[in-house]
């Protein structure tokens, strides 16, 4: 038996709608994958404006559906099922979706599974690359996000391992981004400066990665004021900053203590298989350093492609599709959005 | 025919159906004063309308949903739950005003406002003839400033939560103090009977978003 579920993923700028399709014993097979992203009306405030972002939800919910639809040749009716991200995210934006999903769950007469967003980074893997080893690791990486997981089960098993202790790794690029002058958010124009640079040319600190530390948290705090100190210090000695060496330096940093602590943490805990997304994974430095460090530890890298990397309804699409192979029970209607979902919750 | 009507635009949620011949008939109608459960409540209650009414969501024509003014989250909550249901049961989707649907329940021998309350010590208003018929509006202001010229009366919640700073306190509270079901559907009649498209449900915000560019960016070092 087949099944045919969408997910809508409304918990920060990118509103997106996906459409997967499950048989027995199957990995998800993606039919639509359609984002309306509203990065663009935030790139002068240096970040997500959360009434911005709920504004442009609302007014893309509908035609999203309406082209995953399209995209997947098929009618409303023919859904089994609706997921939608319950959290976490900002509470304005989550609750579009929400209130969106609900409504089409009593129009359409499915059942309606609320799901965990950072799940939905897991489980998105499998739509690419198949079924999940279990037990494996994942990493992800995003804007928002910085945790190490340990996954047994991506529809009800989800333990964190550690996680940032201040700010995610993407908003890191995007405060290192703003110091350079180069644009938000920070991710894409940094990875491109460093090409050019020297990842050697300034040793920026590597945080939380002494011996007292927790060996499976992250810190970028420091590393971005570091960046900070270091380009005011250029500037003040009348210099030319030289860009490249910054964000290779930078980058650099980054990359090796995810990377790092990833790889030590599958091999203390004796998992095999690594997984990364969110959307820091589409960083081409982070992607090779992983390739290398877990090719030398003999530990099976998957990264799914960056389109599925980034937020997406594809992903909450194949996390709702293995909550309703699984046999999960549905959420209801009444369930509200939790902007902090801690992310063992995969479903509410 | 039979029409959903819906509203998220104050702390009412109000949701309810209706049989709209001639007449405008409410089948049945849920309303929770509750500022905070928007989300939670709007598809439920809609849920248990259709249910109390004896049909299912199957067997109605057209959607009809204030679309404000009235507090943001609230109000998406209400809008994007009437896009989807309509969208899912391929009917057709009609915004109307919130303060009209108000208004259209008002029984005033004078011309009249609606006020609702607009958070940050502002209301939503909007003024109306005899004829119940918008004639100016709607805006959002503080409440001292709002024109009150002749007016003797105001409906909604904003009017009695104001009551004091409404002309200083020359102009009335009358009820109703929500859109109602009736009221909801009565703005939006004529263009169910003759079956006109209806507009895009684009909610009335009436203000840009709060939100303020970065200024010169904050050394770290001294």
């Amino acid at each position: 038996m087949s099944r045919i579920v969408m997910g809508i993923e409304t918990s920060c700028d990118e509103t997106g709608v996906g459409i997967v399709e499950i048989a027995d014993g199957q990995a998800p097979r993606l039919l639509a994958d359609e984002v309306a992203s509203s990065v663009e009306q935030h790139a002068r405030f240096g970040g997500v404006v959360p009434e911005v972002a709920s504004r442009a939800h609302l007014e893309a919910m509908e035609p999203m559906v309406r082209r995953a639809c399209a995209t997947a040749g098929m009618a409303l009716g023919e859904l089994d099922a609706i997921a939608v991200t319950a959290g976490p995210g900002l509470a304005g934006a989550l609750l579009v979706g929400v209130a969106a999903a609900k409504a089409y769950s009593a129009a359409l007469d499915v059942p309606l599974y609320g799901v965990n967003h950072l799940a939905g980074h897991v489980a998105v893997d499998t739509l690419e690359h198949g079924p999940l080893p279990r037990p494996c690791l994942s990493l992800l990486v995003s804007g928002g996000h910085t945790q190490l997981l340990r996954v047994d089960d991506v529809a009800s098993g989800i333990t964190e391992l550690g996680s940032t202790v201040d700010d995610a790794a993407g908003e890191a690029y995007d405060k290192v981004a703003r110091v350079l002058g180069l644009p938000y958010p920070g991710g894409p124009p940094i990875d491109k400066a460093a090409r050019d640079g020297d990842p050697d040319a300034i040793a920026f600190p590597r945080g939380m990665t002494g011996p007292s530390d927790a060996a499976f948290d992250f810190s970028f705090s420091g590393l971005k004021t570091a960046v900070a100190r270091w380009v005011e210090a250029a500037e003040r000695r009348g210099e030319t900053i030289p860009v490249g060496d910054v964000c290779a330096s930078f980058q650099e940093a980054v990359a090796d203590v995810l990377t790092a602590k990833a790889v030590s943490a599958a091999l203390r805990t004796g998992v095999d298989t690594l997984v990364i997304s969110g959307g820091v994974a589409a960083n081409s430095r982070l992607a090779a350093l992983a390739r290398q460090r877990c090719a030398e530890a003999g530990v099976e890298l998957r990264v799914p492609r960056p389109r599925l990397c980034t937020d997406n309804g594809a992903m909450i699409a194949a996390l709702g599709a293995h909550v309703v192979a699984a046999g999960g029970k549905p959420s209801g209607l009444d369930f509200s959005p939790d902007p902090a979902l801690p992310v063992d919750t995969v479903t509410v | 025919m039979l029409v959903l009507a819906l509203d998220t635009s104050t702390p009412a949620v109000t949701a309810g159906v209706v049989a709209l011949g001639s007449d405008i008939d409410v089948l049945a109608s849920r309303v929770t004063v509750d500022a905070r459960a928007h989300g939670e409540l709007i598809t439920l209650h809609l849920q248990e309308a259709v249910a109390v009414a004896g049909i299912t969501l199957r067997d109605v024509h057209a959607v009809v949903c204030g679309a404000g003014p009235g507090p943001y989250t609230g109000l998406r909550a209400g809008m994007v739950s009437a896009a989807a249901l309509a969208h899912g049961l391929d009917v057709p989707a009609y915004p109307v005003c919130s303060l009209d649907a108000t208004a259209a329940e008002v029984d005033s021998p004078a011309p009249f406002l609606v006020v609702s309350d607009a958070r940050r010590r502002e209301v939503y208003w909007a003024r109306y003839g005899t004829d119940g018929l918008r004639v100016s509006g709607p805006r959002v202001d503080a409440p001292s400033e709002v024109d009150v010229a002749g007016i003797p009366y105001a409906a909604g919640d904003g009017a009695r939560l104001y009551e004091d700073r409404l002309g200083d306190g020359a102009v009335r509270p009358i009820e109703p103090r929500y859109p109602s079901v009736r009221g909801l559907v009565a703005c939006a009649a004529d263009a169910l009977r003759s079956g006109a498209a209806p507009d895009a449900l684009t909610p009335l915000y009436l203000r840009k978003p709060h939100a303020k560019q970065p200024g010169e960016r904050k050394r770290v070092s001294a």
